[in-house]
């Protein structure tokens, strides 16, 4: 199997919870009420953990890579030409140093947070899909992903059982906090779609029985989605179309302010040890 | 027994240095004070946590990412101890946020100055967080029972918190030319703030004679900052940074430093509500506790509707 299949579908995995975590950690001291501020600081806590894990094994590959493989990975000139000087990459290289079209994460994650019930929303339906993600990438080929995986899991199961209170609690609270609740399911379940549409990197990882053939999720997701939301008495969303484009690096507008924020001391202040 | 027996009663266990519990008797100037004091100190933990998020989304790696977030997390978990505390003394959580929110209750001023570079997240844990240390240690054997078993746990956190700002230093210290001044300018800014902290000179503080009899307070202010100056002076030499003060010089007699004259005229004002940040740093509280009210509203109703549910 190639490495660079290995490389491609970590990274995949390793952006959606770096995006995600980030996203969540622009909550930290803002929050509604303390003890919410704090569980949701776990949570981003969790996944930039994961991805930091992702990563690290990113780098392992790409250092390991023979030089030739490894000449046209990225579009980011200042990661590529490290790659090409034989530098020896770190997670942070790989976080900090590539560009919004390098970036493979969903869109549904790069969503602005929005109110508690758009953060909720968003928080609702990732967990649940990587919740069910990461259950079948324990049963990888590749033994670090699938320890990552079985690591990562539990605590997801903390994260869906966070969201999906929250749902419940909101859509059964108030008629304020039902409608607020309804309206963020309702924008954010637009980009669901794309959770379960198999790009090119995850057909490889599947064929190499190292990732997961996340099309036959969907049924799940749906099913689980929507008993949490019959749950909340609130109505399934529905979309008329869904939209796509993160996973094969064409992001929305809102990710390249985010990797400006995040990477601005990495770039302004090049080659240095923090 | 007598109010005077009471009170009798009460100030032999202060003396014999038994904690007083919230079911005990207590004069209720004695409670005034302390419902002060910790409210202002989870003020300080939930407002502290302001300037060091403003960095969370910049860190500059992920490891620093992690380790900074887990840190104002930890400040978060302190406010809610504290809060606890408090309200064993007969105040709820709401009334307390009111106070802050309205200004009628005060945080620690260093949070009213802003965090300009990165530099600042090292400076903030080593010299802030090392200051609160120096004052917090004592409190840990404080007079009364919840606050000091507070202080024990958040006193092992804040020790976690300076060393993680130490480290921030020495690696810009330790680093490029560029990094090393960053550092400098981090030391230089927060240097006074810090030594503000311990509050003002013995000679003017209003409430540590009372504090120090009720041992409630365990040292004064100006020994604090004394300790705080000649453990802090050796610290910077470590790190190899100019010192942020001329006239800090050891003084053979005293066995301590001297430095200069603090600028108080700056610390009442800023205590006032005239530093960078202080209207910014409450409107955001402000904020995030008014956006979140629809939330709790929600929360509450839920609640409510549970139990309706169980007792049918």
């Amino acid at each position: 199997m190639s490495s660079i299949t290995t490389l491609k579908y970590t990274l995949q995995l390793a952006d959606n919870v770096l995006i995600m975590g980030q996203r969540l950690a622009a909550w930290c001291g803002k929050g509604p009420i303390l003890e919410q501020d704090i569980a949701l600081t776990n949570i981003s806590l969790d996944q930039i953990g994961q991805a930091r894990s992702l990563y690290q094994y990113a780098a392992l590959i790409i250092n390991n890579m023979p030089a030739a493989d490894k000449a046209h990975l990225f579009n980011a000139p200042l990661l590529q030409e490290k790659i090409n000087n034989q530098h020896t990459i770190t997670e942070d290289d790989l976080a900090y140093l590539r560009d919004a079209w390098d970036f493979r994460n969903c869109l549904l994650v790069e969503q602005e947070n929005g109110d508690w019930a758009y953060t909720v929303a968003r928080s609702f339906f990732f967990d649940r899909f990587q919740y069910l993600l990461f259950t079948a990438l324990q049963k990888s080929t590749d033994s670090t992903l699938a320890a990552i995986a079985e690591k990562s899991l539990k605590e997801v199961q903390y994260h869906i059982k966070w969201a999906s209170e929250w749902v419940i609690r909101l859509g059964d609270g108030t008629d304020i906090s039902k409608e607020k609740m309804q309206q963020a399911l309702q924008a954010r379940w637009e980009y669901t779609g794309e959770l379960f549409a198999m790009n090119a990197i995850e057909q490889a990882a599947m064929q190499a029985n190292i990732g997961v053939d996340v099309s036959s999720l969907q049924q799940a997701y749906q099913q689980q989605i929507e008993a949490i939301v019959n749950e909340a008495g609130l109505q399934m969303p529905t979309a008329a179309w869904m939209q796509t484009g993160g996973k094969n690096g064409v992001h929305t507008e809102h990710l390249g302010y985010m990797l400006a924020e995040m990477q601005y001391l990495q770039r302004a202040y090049p080659n240095m040890e923090w | 027994m007598t109010q005077v027996s009471f009170e009798a009663s009460f100030q032999k266990k202060i003396d014999e240095e038994i904690m007083i519990e919230p079911q005990d008797y207590m004069p209720d100037e004695y409670r005034k004070t302390l419902i002060r004091q910790i409210s202002q100190h989870a003020h300080s933990e939930i407002v502290g946590m302001l300037p060091e998020a403003n960095w969370i989304t910049r860190a500059p790696s992920l490891r620093r990412k992690a380790v900074l977030l887990a840190k104002v997390q930890d400040e978060g978990g302190h406010g809610l101890y504290l809060y606890s505390a408090a309200e064993t003394l007969g105040i709820t959580r709401d009334q307390m946020l009111h106070q802050l929110h309205t200004g009628a209750a005060k945080y620690s001023s260093i949070f009213n100055y802003p965090t300009i570079t990165w530099a600042d997240m090292g400076a903030i844990g080593w010299l802030v967080d090392g200051a609160a240390i120096m004052n917090q240690v004592p409190l840990c054997r404080t007079s009364y029972g919840p606050y000091a078993r507070a202080m024990v746990r958040v006193c092992k956190e804040e020790s976690f918190h300076q060393r993680q700002g130490y480290e921030i230093m020495l690696s810009l210290a330790k680093g490029t030319p560029v990094q090393k001044q960053m550092a400098q300018d981090a030391l230089n800014r927060w240097w006074a703030p810090a030594l503000m902290m311990f509050g003002p000179l013995d000679a003017v503080s209003p409430n540590t004679a009372k504090s120090m009899e009720w041992r409630i307070k365990r040292f004064t202010n100006d020994e604090l900052r004394q300790r705080f100056i000649d453990v802090t002076v050796e610290q910077i030499r470590i790190l190899g940074l100019e010192l942020p003060d001329a006239n800090i010089k050891w003084n053979e007699e005293r066995g301590h430093y001297d430095s200069s004259e603090l600028n108080w005229d700056e610390f009442w004002n800023v205590v006032k509500g005239n530093g960078p940040c202080n209207k910014e740093r409450l409107a955001t509280r402000v904020k995030a506790w008014e956006d979140g009210a629809w939330v709790r509203e929600a929360a509450s109703a839920y609640a409510e509707k549970r139990k309706t549910k169980k007792a049918a």
